[in-house]
């Protein structure tokens, strides 16, 4: 418990220390600089690529038992499983969020785009599992199942909530206000629905493809720490400098446990 | 299953007697000396809240207090600004007028007293503003609280018309889901529920509308669905709105259904059972014979007295009837469970509750498929004066006369003498006690028969008329990991054969038993204090 309050009195006193830097920064007034369109920065700057793997033997994702809902259940042909962790051939994992944790210019800003990122609770799950969405862009939820579904965030440094969409055809957008890796959505009706978004401030983010592959684009010349989450394998960081418009590649490996 | 009128002597069971009781247990701990985290801040607030609210909200709010293991749910930890009872959107901060009405009314059905008595005006203005330093986000002004508008209750709430409305909007928005069927919190989803913090919660049963969180009445409940309850799985329904899958009225119908449920007051406690003469004893519980009978509620709180005592009882009373004729006595015993244990779907559950709260055991105990139990007590022969057993099932030297009935063997309650909280000797089958028992979507039904007269009068209580018969319940909710002392304790109250005995004659049984589980916890506490509690802050 003792430990417990030691971590407690240690984030609020980094929170007043960070709170007071910012605060200070934010006087003089050098102006940020110009926002750059994401399109130009990923035209212009360079590519991280890289394949996720595993090592050792996923375990067996858990069978959904949807037998209270009919009509989710209907949407397979065969049994649905949970999608703790997605593999693809050759140990390739899948649903790995790979962002860039620290490297790019203090007080550089990135406009959010325009175009919403889109969760689908359809067939009683959600699609996509794990995303990345900016700070400022639109999140929009929205029901495919004439079943009632709610859809509770759970956040620390976000403003959590916790919402029903009784109907097929309901939305509902959300936005984020702070960076935050991750914010969990779950829903409570059915325990096996969980999603997590990766919140930015920045657009340099990706979530692997089936067969492990990710690419982050556009990023400015420097040194970047970039880490990749996984929600059942922890995290794994690597480091890579980019100068101009090189691609560089960044591999991770986690262990199956 | 309604508690009408109030009877003479009844008290009302606002704050319950397991408040009261976790109250003194809490403030016998002693107060911790930390290193505080705001060394700037010697506000009022901040006396006021290390010294009334830090036991169980923990020195830095974080709802980690030396109390906070011995209840669920947990005290809220303030670090996030994550609550419940709100007039703002989910997700928003609460105005500090909601932060008033929950320090001063306190949250029913939960450990958090109302301080409004206790506290001056200024006192509870300083403490809200303290505790909202705990978090960050009040100090954003970004987040300021917009309170939602809500217009007033539709007439005719009461009427047939509305109320099928009610139920209809209730079905197909899906609240079944998580509250059930008949709303007493055993929907297909009620298992799987915890909080933020994973903690396990139950979904509220919607019969007892004097346990919710944020008040009972038609306009709490509406609020509540239309804000949700942030941290919980109770989600807000503000979207149906304005997406305009239900109109205003409808939602509120639907309110109107839910507070139908329960009764019109909150159940008084009579001390006395008037157990009437029939002329027929009505062995089934649902024989009509039962709808004239009067009935009774008798409120139950957590064993706190012997270890391994138990902070969570789920069950929170009895409903009882009785009725005999000339020969036989038979006694309905009715309580609400969200579950006929044993049911392995609940085991997960279980684990977070034996996980959640503070073991006296050094090693926990694996969840398992235990069932649901209820114990009905009398003493030994009939007391001549104001002698009775230990309430707490006797003691070595005066036993107590028990019926013990068990979800896994329904037909027959086994009659024993219990000497002490864990010695049980059964009296054999022959003494066996007849039962016939319904599990109804989220409600048991007991009824027990014997005759009046006993064989054996030296340990089987002889019923008979014309004297006030002690009587005690105890009931055990498999589900929600309760077995031997983790259970759920009444004190006496009486049964009296045809004709009622005046309440007054004996002491209030509540009062006494405050004063008991006071005293035995002080007990309790002062035995540990220097090993368990020392332990706790290294
Ligand atoms: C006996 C333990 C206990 C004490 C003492 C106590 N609380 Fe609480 N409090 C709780 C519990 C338990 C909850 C959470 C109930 C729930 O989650 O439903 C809570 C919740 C709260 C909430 C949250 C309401 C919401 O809308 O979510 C506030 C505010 C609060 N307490 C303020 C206080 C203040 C101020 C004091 C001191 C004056 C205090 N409490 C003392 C146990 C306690
Ligand atoms: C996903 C599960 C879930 C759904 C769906 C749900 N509830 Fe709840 N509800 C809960 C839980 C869990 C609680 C208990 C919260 C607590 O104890 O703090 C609760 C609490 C409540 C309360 C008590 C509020 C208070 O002040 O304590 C009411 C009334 C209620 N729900 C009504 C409804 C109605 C009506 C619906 C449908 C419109 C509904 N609920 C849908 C889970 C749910």
């Amino acid at each position: 418990m003792t430990g417990r309050i030691f971590n407690v009195v240690g984030a609020m006193f980094l929170l007043t220390v960070c709170s007071k830097g910012s605060q200070s920064n934010a006087a003089p007034a050098a102006p940020p600089p110009a926002p750059a369109a994401a399109s130009d920065l990923a035209a212009a700057g360079g590519t991280i690529t890289g394949k996720i793997k595993f090592t050792g033997t996923a375990p067996r994702n858990p069978a959904i038992d949807m037998s209270e809902e009919a009509a989710c259940k209907a949407k397979y042909t065969t049994t649905p499983t949970e999608e703790n962790v997605v593999a693809g051939p050759a140990n390739a994992l899948a649903n790995v969020f790979v962002y860039v944790k620290s490297g790019l210019p203090a007080g550089q800003t990135f406009p959010a785009p325009a175009t919403p990122v889109v969760l689908d609770q359809n067939g009683c799950r959600y699609h996509p599992h794990i995303l990345g969405v900016m700070v400022g862009q639109n999140l929009e939820i929205k029901n495919s199942d004439p079943v009632l579904h709610n859809i509770k965030a759970i956040a620390k440094k976000n403003r959590p909530f916790n919402v029903s969409q009784p109907n097929a055809g309901m939305t509902k957008t959300v936005t984020f206000s702070q960076p935050e890796v991750m914010v969990n959505l779950e829903c409570n009706v059915h325990g096996w629905m969980h999603a997590y978004a990766g919140v930015r401030s920045d657009p340099f983010f990706a979530v692997s493809q089936q067969d492990g592959s990710f690419t982050i684009s556009g990023l400015p010349p420097g040194t970047y720490t970039i880490e990749a989450w996984h929600e059942k394998f922890g995290t794994q960081t690597a480091t890579v400098t980019i100068a101009g418009t090189e691609s560089k590649t960044a591999n991770f490996t986690f262990a199956a446990h | 299953m309604r508690g009408r009128g109030t009877g003479e002597g009844g008290r009302v069971m606002r704050a319950s007697v397991a408040i009261a009781a976790l109250f003194v247990f809490v403030f016998a701990l002693p107060v911790p000396l930390p290193a505080s985290p705001f060394p700037q801040d010697t506000s009022a607030g901040k006396a006021v809240y290390q010294k009334w609210c830090a036991g169980c909200h923990g020195d830095n709010g974080a709802g980690d207090g030396p109390g906070a293991k011995h209840m669920i749910p947990p005290p809220r930890d303030f670090t996030g600004a994550i609550y419940q009872i709100r007039s703002t959107p989910s997700g928003q901060l609460p105005t500090d007028a909601d932060l008033l009405r929950s320090i001063d009314e306190g949250l029913f059905g939960t450990a958090m007293p109302g301080w409004k008595t206790r506290l001056s005006d200024r006192q509870r203005r300083d403490v809200l503003a303290y505790i909202k330093t705990f978090s960050s986000f009040f100090a954003d002004t970004t987040q300021r609280p917009q309170p939602i508008a809500y217009g007033s209750a539709p007439g005719g709430g009461g009427g047939a018309e509305a109320l099928k409305v009610g139920r209809q909007f209730y079905d197909s928005i899906g609240c079944r889901k998580c509250h059930g069927d008949q709303g007493r919190g055993d929907g297909p989803s009620a298992p799987t529920l915890k909080d933020d913090a994973g903690h396990p919660i139950f979904a509220a049963n919607l019969h007892e509308n004097w346990r919710f969180n944020g008040g009972g009445t038609v306009e709490d409940i509406y609020h509540r669905l239309r804000t949700g309850l942030d941290g919980t799985p109770m989600p807000s329904f503000s979207d149906l709105l304005e997406q305009k899958f239900l109109t205003d009225e409808q939602l509120w119908r639907v309110a109107q259904y839910v507070r139908s449920l329960s009764p019109q007051e909150p159940p008084v406690v009579r001390d006395v059972v008037h157990v009437p003469l029939a002329k027929r004893l009505p062995h089934s519980p649902d024989d009509s014979a039962w709808t004239a009978v009067d009935v009774y509620w008798f409120p139950l709180v957590g064993q706190i007295i012997h270890k391994e005592r138990w902070f969570a009882p789920a069950v929170t009373g009895v409903w009882v009837k009785a009725v005999h004729t000339a020969d036989s006595i038979a006694l309905r015993v009715t309580w609400d469970d969200r579950s006929a244990s044993p049911d392995t779907s609940w085991l997960p559950f279980i684990g977070r509750v034996l996980n959640t709260l503070d073991s006296d055991d050094s090693t926990r105990e694996q969840p398992a498929p235990w069932p649901d139990q209820l114990a009905v007590q009398f003493p030994v022969t009939i007391p001549s004066g104001m002698e009775r057993p230990y309430f707490l099932m006797g003691s070595a030297g005066a036993p107590v006369y028990q019926w013990r009935w068990s979800s896994s063997s329904r037909t027959a309650a086994v009659a024993g003498l219990a000497r002490g909280i864990d010695r049980f000797d059964p009296l054999g089958a022959a003494a066996g006690i007849p039962t016939q028992a319904v599990y109804d979507h989220g409600q048991w039904r007991v009824v027990f028969t014997r005759a009046l007269a006993s064989a054996d009068t030296a340990s089987q209580l002889p019923f008979r008329s014309g004297r006030a018969i002690p009587v005690a319940f105890f009931a055990w909710d498999g589900s929600n990991g309760e077995h031997g002392t983790r259970m759920a304790i009444s004190t006496w109250y009486f049964l009296a054969l045809d004709e009622p005995v005046p309440a007054r004659v004996f002491i209030s049984p509540v009062l006494a038993m405050v004063l008991t589980l006071g005293l035995g916890m002080l007990v309790v506490w002062r035995a540990q204090q220097k090993t368990s509690y020392r332990k706790g802050r290294q």
